[in-house]
């Protein structure tokens, strides 16, 4: 792409922006799609260190579990999970769109929030389900 | 009728190539649509995959080393992790792509940056895989 430097003297037009459009649901979850997909690409570290750790032995195992379930693991541990089921059904709701359904302006506001409701509703039914075992 | 897609080499091409066969393998990357098909395919399966990935963790949560080593070398797990990890590098890398080929206007920083994201996908998914592996066959 050129850069996008204006000569001297002209004044051309410039195209709207993300800052001239006020928040809707569904550009945040496009957004916010994105930003979990980041996130969890750098949470695979994660997975590799429990991975590793549980291969290494029983003291490498115990010592994962333990940084893990420091305030500061288990932090990273619940946004890991909500951000796997908002990417998660955020990926469900762009099959269906693939599928070239669901783009009136009803559906897509219903389906951007019940995919920010049903992840919320997911981690903290899984978190529950984690505390009782 | 003749819809001209691009300049015509030879009147012969014209005439014998279908339409498909002329956009076939084109786009700006010359791949088509293989990167968008392939997001898709590994999306499905990561579906799949992770769902039963949680019901692991989940029982992985309280566990003694000797309960996860014995969970983690069943078969199938071992079986379903390998293809939960080969996906999720596959689907990661491909994102990662378009999130750098957006953002990164730079040439050279953009290729530099898209080669470090194979190298992550390929060294996060090799590490997981010998883990996984070395956990189903012992130490």
């Amino acid at each position: 792409m050129a850069s996008a430097k204006p000569s001297a003297g002209t004044q051309r037009p410039i195209s709207p922006h993300l800052q001239i459009y006020s928040p809707l649901i569904n550009m945040m979850m496009s957004i916010v799609h994105r930003i979990t997909g980041v996130a969890l690409y750098f949470g695979t570290l994660l997975l590799a260190f429990y991975l590793v750790s549980a291969a290494s032995g029983s003291a490498a195992y115990y010592h994962a579990k333990y940084i893990l379930g420091t305030p500061i693991g288990l932090l990273i541990l619940f946004g890991y999970t909500w951000a796997l089921f908002h990417h998660m059904l955020g990926g469900i709701r762009h099959m269906i769109w693939d599928t070239g359904r669901g783009f009136d302006l009803a559906t897509v506001d219903t389906l951007c929030w019940g995919s920010l409701i049903g992840s919320i509703s997911l981690t903290i039914l899984v978190w529950i389900a984690a505390f009782m075992f | 009728m003749t819809t001209t897609l691009r300049p015509t080499p030879s009147p012969n091409e014209a005439q014998i190539r279908t339409p498909l066969a002329r956009v076939r393998g084109l786009g700006s990357a010359k791949e088509g649509t293989d990167h968008f098909w392939r997001q898709r395919v590994t999306a499905v399966a990561n579906l799949v995959l992770v769902i039963f990935a949680v019901f692991l963790v989940l029982r992985l949560v309280g566990a003694s080393y000797g309960q996860a080593s014995e969970m983690l070398a069943n078969p199938l797990v071992t079986i379903a992790l390998g293809m939960l990890v080969l996906s999720g590098v596959i689907h990661m890398r491909l994102g990662m792509q378009t999130v750098i080929e957006d953002y990164i206007h730079s040439e050279g920083l953009k290729i530099v940056l898209l080669m470090l994201n194979t190298f992550f996908a390929i060294a996060v998914g090799a590490t997981c895989i010998l883990a996984v592996l070395k956990l189903a066959f012992g130490s």
